[in-house]
């Protein structure tokens, strides 16, 4: 029991959730008193701090009149939430329903294609026996389409946050490869600091905006494979262009100030070049590499909404776009519902960070 | 025939118009598996010189020579253990000192570098603690995977600098029993930087002091021919070991009072104030 109890205290601290302490703390009957107070001050405090918050929203939103008829309360927003859940549940089932159909439909011209096939040993004549036959395959072709068609409903909120989780991660897994080897080569050898730097200091502020008519032109030009959409691999670069500097800082950063003792291990050692990078250099500075990589991630998703928005990536950005388009009051809740996932998975995002940054860190504590 | 041998070593640092010169003409000749301390007060220039002998430094004018070879870098022939440790914190005890033991042998196969890897773990006593991070350790605990490292290794020369600087009395003393039960059964030839006269009196065969800085030269030798082993609880008895203690430590203490006189600031003119209280 008092292993648990450790091991669930550890998790909660892994997991930056050490406001829970206390609760796991009060279940096993550890100094109610104490406990109760910091639930009081750490978890039930926050919880009325977001209801005074829902408040204010509610009466600040009904007093507001705009084109799009009245501005979304609370439960206004929770409404087309529900809606949009529904919508989830109905595009399944249609999409069941679409693929039951399609099945009919091929079984059906297999029966015909069987059918001609028999018939075509029938006749003596060769060109009525090569009719049949043509028919046959063709009624197996149509069979074969009929089983190849796939469901073309409008995205779900489900499918564009999928979409946009991808398009985040393709662009965070470009930006990671170039900033990962530029800023090792950044922190360890000064020149090439003062090569890049420059370059650093000027693409570092510019806005997504404008590398998005960049990005579309170079991918409408260069691109010509069919696996992934224009579209997904435009934002995508877009948002590496934009994230992949904090992690080429701070990997600099975490290279370039590596502890002297530590150098002075591996010159002892007589280590070679590829062994100090990888047993001493990068390991050192992981924990500054990680630190990085979390914000850029917090860039990456900042930027793809606007990215998805003007390149018409299907994510969610696309989404506030088209329910801005819509012109009803439904669409305005539901660009509020859109804006509380895009905080909750950015904010989980950066949560699943925090645990990795912590699970390579070695000068915090890790859980076994 | 001295293993190790330093002739007229000058070394400095800084720009010519701002150099400080550490160490100025130092001459040391050391036999093999001789036990020689170097003693000297903080900032006279001990680690510069125990970075020449590691290859971490290279003397402006003159030459190290080990084994009959000029020094040009550091080697594994000539361990170090650092006085902060220096242990790479994300590896575990075993894994600070594998890393080592397989650069340093890579022909050895992995079955036969672990058993390597655990002797020398074992010979700290620190095979409970093998698999924890330095981080979990005392600082004790850590300047014997420092020295594990270092034996594992196995150097002709070991350097020790400033080892047991950091630690606490009672961890000293245990482990300087440790570092000489190690020597007398590994026997290798050890160059000891320290402050402590009574450590060097202890551990060695022979000490000699570092002149206080800057331009730090090496002073007058002293001979211990204390019996070995050597017993810290009865040596405190020991009248030889007492008048070696104190001709050290006049020695030094005669070379600060020296010192003191040389430096160019004697009387700093302080000006004549006297505090004012309750001022409204």
């Amino acid at each position: 029991m008092k292993k648990l109890k450790h091991l669930l205290l550890k998790a909660l601290d892994v997991a930056a959730l050490s406001v829970f302490e206390p609760v796991v703390r009060l279940c096993y009957g550890e100094d109610p008193k104490a406990q109760l107070n910091k639930i009081g001050k750490f978890i039930v405090i926050p919880i009325l701090a977001f209801i005074a918050f829902l408040g204010i929203w509610h009466v600040a939103a009904s007093n507001i009149e705009t084109k799009f008829g009245s501005m979304p309360t609370p439960p206004v927003v929770w409404a087309q939430a529900k809606v949009m859940v529904n919508q989830v549940f109905e595009n399944m089932e249609a999409k069941q329903a679409f693929y039951v159909e399609q099945e009919q439909l091929a079984q059906g011209h297999e029966t015909k294609s069987a059918q001609f096939a028999a018939a075509a040993e029938l006749p003596k004549n060769t060109a009525q026996k090569e009719a049949f036959l043509a028919e046959a395959k063709a009624q197996g072709q149509l069979a074969e389409n009929a089983r190849n068609a796939s469901y073309a409903g409008t995205p779900t909120i489900v499918y564009r946050v999928v979409h946009s989780l991808k398009t985040v991660f393709l662009g965070f897994l470009i930006a990671t490869l170039i900033a990962l080897p530029i800023g090792i080569l950044c922190g360890l050898s000064p020149m090439f600091m003062a090569a890049a730097s420059p370059l650093i200091q000027i693409f570092k502020p510019v806005s997504p905006v404008a590398w998005v008519p960049i990005a579309m032109i170079l991918v409408g030009a260069l691109y010509t494979g069919t696996s992934m959409e224009p579209a997904m691999i435009s934002s995508a670069i877009v948002v590496a262009m934009c994230s992949l500097w904090p992690t080429l800082v701070n990997t600099a950063l975490g290279v370039a100030s590596i502890d002297k003792d530590h150098m002075n291990v591996a010159k002892v050692l007589r280590l070679g070049w590829w062994t100090r990078l990888f047993k001493i250099v990068i390991p050192s500075s992981l924990p500054l590499i990680f630190a990085g990589l979390r914000i850029s991630l917090g860039v990456g998703w900042m930027v793809l909404i606007a990215a998805e928005l003007l390149v018409q990536n299907p994510g969610l950005g696309q989404f506030v776009w088209d329910r801005f388009q819509d012109n009803s009051s439904a669409a305005f809740g539901q660009i509020f519902v859109a804006v509380f996932i895009i905080g909750i998975i950015g904010f989980l995002l950066d949560r699943s960070m925090i645990i990795m940054q912590r699970s390579v860190s070695f000068d915090a504590p890790v859980a076994a | 025939m001295p293993i190790l041998e330093l002739s007229n070593v000058h070394k400095g640092f800084g720009p010519p118009n701002n150099r400080s010169e550490v160490l100025t003409d130092i001459n040391l000749a050391i036999e093999e598996n001789e036990f020689v301390a170097i003693v000297g007060f903080s900032g006279s220039g001990k680690s510069t010189l125990v970075n020449l002998l590691a290859g971490l430094e290279t003397p402006d004018t003159g030459s190290v020579v080990f084994e009959d070879a000029p020094i040009t870098g550091p080697h594994p022939d000539r361990g170090i253990v650092f006085q902060n440790y220096s242990l790479l914190p994300w590896l575990t005890v075993t894994g600070n000192v594998e890393l080592a033991v397989k650069q340093v042998f890579p022909q050895m196969a992995k079955p036969e570098r672990k058993q390597h890897v655990a002797k020398y773990i074992e010979m700290v006593n620190l095979t409970p603690a093998s698999w924890k991070r330095p981080k979990e350790l005392s600082g004790g605990m850590r300047q014997r995977v420092s020295v594990a490292r270092t034996l594992a290794m196995q150097p002709k020369l070991l350097l020790l600098d400033e080892p047991l600087g950091a630690l606490d009395a009672l961890t000293r003393a245990q482990l300087q029993d440790e570092i000489l039960n190690i020597w007398d059964r590994e026997k290798k030839t050890v160059v000891l930087i320290t402050n402590d006269v009574d450590e060097a009196v202890l551990m060695a065969d022979r000490i000699i002091p570092l002149t206080p800085g800057p331009k730090a030269t090496l002073g007058q030798p002293f001979r211990v021919d204390l019996q070995r082993p050597r017993d810290r609880t009865t040596l405190n008895f020991n009248p030889d070991f007492k008048r070696i203690r104190n001709r050290v430590t006049n020695y030094l203490m005669d070379l600060n009072e020296e010192a003191k006189r040389l430096s160019p600031v004697k009387d700093l003119p302080l000006p004549a104030i006297t505090p004012v209280h309750n001022v409204a």
